[in-house]
C-alpha cells in the first residue's frame, strides 16, 4: 500500500471543504444572503396570500355559472397552467416595456407567480366545490339560506377542507418559483448568492444559498407531508 | 276528525325532466295539523312532489300555495318561505363540518338573524325535543344514523315551520334505529305539526296518518284513511302494491 | 386604431417572426429533446425510489425520505445553478445539457417517486396476497398486479408532474442552453421587439394546452369520486 494515498485523499477533501465551505467568504456574504432570505420570504408570503385569494374569488365567481364569464375564467386558468412561469416573467419583464408597461423585477415576479398560483388554486377550489354533495346544497336551501349563504357557510368550508392537501403541495411548488426572480434582478437568495460567487470567485456563497433554501423549504415540505396525511381525502 | 283550514294547496302540478313527465297533474290539499302519508312504487314521483313543494325542484306548471303565499309568484321571497317548510331527507344531509348544535343553529343565525345566545337556546331546545340534548357538541360522524336523522329533524323544527316534508326518513337506517326516528315523528305529530311523509313504514301510517295517498306514474291513484287504503283499496294497482309491501 | 397597430408591431410582428423563425425552431427542437430526456429519466428514477420504498427497512427508508424531501425542497433553478456553476469549482466541467439533465433528474425523480409511492400504498395488501397465493413471486406480483393499478390510481398526478417537467425545461435558458425560451430571448434582444417571446409563449401554450385540458378532466373526476 502506498502510504501517501490516504494523505492525498485528505488534502482533496480539505480542498473541497475549502472551496465550498470557505469560512471567511461565508462570513463576508452571510449578511447579504440573509437579506436575500428575508426578501424571498416576503415575496413568497405575498404570492401565497394574493394567489390563493384570487383563486378563491375566481372559483366563487365561477359557481354563479355565467357562461361567457366562465369561458373567460377557464381560458385564463388554462393559460397560466400551461405557460412556464419563467416565460410569463420574461414576457412581463422584457416584453411589456415595449408598449410602455414596465414593472420592477419584484413586482413582475410577484404578479406572474400570483397569476400562476391563482390559476391552479381556482381549479382546485372549483373541483372542491363540485365535490360537495348536492344534498348539502338542498339541505341548506331548504332551511331558507340563499345561494351565497349556502356557498359561504355550508359548501366552501367543506370544499376548502377537501382541497387542503393538493392546495398545499401546489402552493409550495409555486412559492419555490421565487428563485426565478433572480432572472429579473430581484435580490432574493439565489441572485444574491450568484453575484457573491462572481465577486469572490468562490462557490461558498452558493453553498450558503443552498443552506438558506434548506432552512426555508425543508420544514415547509415536511409540514406539507404532515398536512397531506392529516387532511387526506375524507369527509 | 274535524279538518282545519287548508295549509298547502297544490293544483294541476306538472313536472318534466326533459321529455319524461314525472308529475302529471297533481291536485292536493293538506289541512292544518294533518298528517298525509304518501306511498307508491319507486320512481312514481313521490320525492319530486315533495321537492316541488319547497321549490327544490322547479315545477313545469301548476300552482302551489303554502299558508296563503303563492310559491310560484314572482314577488315571493322563496328563502323566507322555505324556512316555514321543513324538509327531512333520506340521507340526513347534515353538515359534516359542524356539530349537531351548529347544524341546528346555522339557519337561526344566518336566515332568521337571531343573536347567538338566542339561537343557541332555541337550538338546544330543539335538540332536547328529539332526545339529543347530550349530543349537541358531537359531529355528525360521531352519531348513529338514527341520531343523525333526529338532528336533521331538529334542524328543521328549530325554524318553527308550518309544515314538514319527510322524504323516506328511515330508509337509510339500520332496522334497530328506525324506531327512535319514528317515535320523534310521532311526538311531532302529537304536538300538532302538519306533515307530509313519504315512507314504507306501514305500521307508522296505520297509527299516525290521517290520510294515505297512493301514487303511481306521476299521478295520485287513490287516497283515503289508512284502514281503507291498506285493507280495502278500490284500485287494482293500489291493491297490488299494498299486497307486495305486506309480503315483506 | 393607432394603439392596436402598435400592439401588433410589438407582439405580432410578421417581419420579425419570419426573421427569427430559424432559431426559434431550433430552440423548439432543443426543448423537445430536453423533455424527452428528462421525463423518461425522471420516471425511471421515480420508479426506483418508489420500489425501494417498499423495502421494509429503516436503513433504506430514511435515506430515501431525505433524498425525496431534499430535492423537493430545492427550487429546481437553484439546483441547476448549483450544479452548473458549482461543479467546475470541484474540478468537474459539465456541459449545460448534462447539468440540466442531472439537476432535473434529481428534482423530477423525487416528485415521480413520491407519486408512485402513494400509488403503490393505495393498493390493498389483499391484492399482493391474492397474487402470491396463485404462485406469483414478489416481483411478479409487483409488476403485474400492484404497479398497473397503482399507476392508474395516480395517473392524474403523473400527468400533472409531466406537465410541470415540460414547463421546467424553460429554466435551462438560464444556463444558456439554447432551448425555446433562450432563443426567444436572444431574438428579442437583437430585434428590440417582444414578438419572439410572444411566439415562444404561444408555442408552449399550443404544446401543453391539451395536457392541461386532459388534466382538468381527470382531476375533477378524481375529486368527485372522493
Ligand atoms: N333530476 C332528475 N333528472 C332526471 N330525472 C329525474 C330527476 N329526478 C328524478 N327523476 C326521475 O323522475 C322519476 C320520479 O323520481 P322520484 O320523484 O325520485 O320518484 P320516487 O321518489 O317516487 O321514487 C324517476 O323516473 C326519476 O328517474
Ligand atoms: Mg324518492
Amino acid at each position: 500500500m502506498n502510504p501517501a494515498s490516504p494523505a492525498a485523499a485528505m488534502t482533496n477533501w480539505q480542498a473541497f471543504l475549502f472551496t465550498f465551505f470557505d469560512a471567511k467568504t461565508m462570513a463576508t456574504y452571510a449578511p447579504k444572503i440573509a437579506q436575500g432570505f428575508l426578501l424571498t420570504v416576503e415575496l413568497a408570503i405575498l404570492i401565497v396570500i394574493s394567489g390563493l385569494a384570487l383563486g378563491l374569488f375566481l372559483a366563487v365567481v365561477r359557481s354563479f355559472r355565467i357562461r361567457p364569464l366562465n369561458w373567460l375564467i377557464v381560458f385564463a386558468v388554462d393559460l397560466f397552467r400551461a405557460l412556464p412561469p419563467l416565460v410569463i416573467i420574461v414576457f412581463f419583464y422584457f416584453g411589456l416595456p415595449v408598449v410602455g408597461l414596465g414593472f420592477e423585477g419584484f413586482t413582475t415576479t410577484w404578479l406572474a407567480l400570483t397569476l400562476v398560483l391563482a390559476a391552479f388554486a381556482e381549479e382546485i377550489f372549483w373541483a372542491g366545490i363540485l365535490a360537495v354533495p348536492k344534498g348539502q346544497w338542498e339541505a341548506a336551501r331548504s332551511t331558507g339560506l340563499g345561494f351565497l349563504g349556502t356557498l359561504g357557510w355550508v359548501v366552501l368550508p367543506q370544499a376548502i377542507r377537501m382541497t387542503i392537501p393538493p392546495l398545499t403541495n401546489r402552493t409550495i411548488a409555486i412559492t419555490k418559483g421565487t428563485a426565478l426572480g433572480s432572472v429579473v434582478a430581484v435580490a432574493e437568495i439565489l441572485s444574491t448568492a450568484q453575484s457573491a460567487m462572481a465577486e469572490s470567485a468562490n462557490p461558498s456563497p452558493l453553498t450558503l444559498g443552498a443552506i438558506a433554501y434548506i432552512i426555508l423549504f425543508v420544514p415547509v415540505v415536511i409540514a406539507g407531508r404532515w398536512i397531506e396525511t392529516r387532511f387526506a381525502w375524507k369527509r | 276528525m274535524t279538518q282545519g283550514p287548508v295549509l298547502l294547496s297544490v293544483r294541476g302540478l306538472r313536472k318534466s325532466f326533459g321529455a319524461t313527465e314525472v308529475l302529471r297533474g297533481i291536485d292536493l290539499d293538506v289541512h292544518e295539523r294533518e298528517l298525509v302519508f304518501i306511498i307508491g312504487p319507486s320512481g312514481s314521483g313521490k320525492s319530486t312532489l315533495l321537492r316541488c313543494c319547497n321549490r327544490l325542484e322547479e315545477p313545469s306548471s301548476g300552482s302551489i300555495i303554502v299558508d296563503g303565499t303563492d310559491l310560484m309568484a314572482r314577488g315571493t321571497d322563496i328563502n323566507l318561505l322555505r324556512r316555514r317548510i321543513g324538509m327531512v331527507f333520506q340521507n340526513f344531509n347534515l353538515y359534516p363540518h359542524m356539530t349537531a348544535l351548529g347544524n341546528v343553529m346555522l339557519a337561526l343565525r344566518r336566515v332568521l338573524k337571531k343573536p347567538r345566545a338566542e339561537a343557541e337556546e332555541i337550538a338546544r331546545a330543539a335538540l332536547a325535543r328529539v332526545g339529543l340534548a347530550d349530543k349537541a357538541a358531537n359531529y355528525p360522524t360521531e352519531l348513529s344514523g338514527g341520531q343523525q336523522q333526529r338532528v336533521a329533524i331538529a334542524r328543521a323544527v328549530a325554524l318553527d315551520p308550518k309544515i314538514m316534508l319527510f322524504d323516506e326518513p328511515t330508509s337509510a337506517l339500520d332496522p334497530e334505529l328506525v324506531g327512535s326516528v319514528l317515535a320523534t315523528m310521532r311526538e311531532l305529530r302529537e304536538s300538532g305539526m302538519t306533515m307530509m311523509v313519504v315512507s314504507h313504514e306501514m305500521g307508522f301510517a296505520r297509527a299516525a296518518a290521517d290520510r294515505v295517498l297512493f301514487m303511481d306514474q306521476g299521478e295520485i291513484i287513490e287516497q283515503g284513511p289508512p284502514t281503507q287504503i291498506f285493507e280495502d283499496p278500490r284500485e287494482a294497482r293500489t291493491r297490488a302494491f299494498v299486497q307486495q309491501i305486506n309480503r315483506h | 386604431m393607432e394603439t392596436l397597430l402598435d400592439l401588433r408591431d410589438a407582439f405580432f410582428n410578421l417581419d420579425i417572426i419570419l426573421r427569427a423563425s430559424p432559431i426559434l425552431i431550433s430552440g423548439f427542437w432543443m426543448t423537445l429533446k430536453l423533455i424527452l430526456t428528462v421525463v423518461p429519466l425522471g420516471l425511471l428514477g421515480g420508479l426506483i425510489v418508489a420500489l425501494l420504498y417498499t423495502v421494509p427497512s429503516r436503513a433504506v427508508r430514511w435515506p430515501l425520505i431525505v433524498y425525496v424531501d431534499l430535492f423537493r425542497a430545492f427550487p429546481p433553478l437553484v439546483l441547476l445553478v448549483f450544479i452548473y456553476a458549482g461543479l467546475p469549482f470541484a474540478g468537474y466541467e459539465i456541459s449545460a445539457f448534462a447539468a440540466v439533465s442531472l439537476g432535473f433528474f434529481l428534482n423530477t425523480s423525487s416528485y415521480y417517486g413520491e407519486i408512485l409511492r402513494a400509488g403503490i400504498e393505495s393498493i390493498p395488501r389483499g391484492q399482493v396476497e391474492a397474487a402470491r397465493s396463485t404462485g406469483l413471486s414478489k416481483w411478479q406480483a409487483m409488476t403485474w398486479v400492484v404497479l398497473p393499478q397503482a399507476v392508474r390510481n395516480v395517473l392524474p398526478d403523473l400527468i400533472s408532474n409531466t406537465l410541470e417537467v415540460a414547463k421546467l425545461t424553460s429554466l435551462a435558458s438560464v444556463v444558456a442552453l439554447p432551448e425555446l425560451l433562450f432563443q426567444a430571448r436572444q431574438a428579442q434582444s437583437l430585434t428590440f421587439n417582444a414578438t419572439p417571446i410572444m411566439a415562444a409563449a404561444i408555442v408552449y401554450f399550443v404544446l401543453l394546452w391539451p395536457l392541461v385540458r386532459l388534466l382538468s378532466r381527470l382531476e375533477h373526476r378524481m375529486i368527485a369520486s372522493h
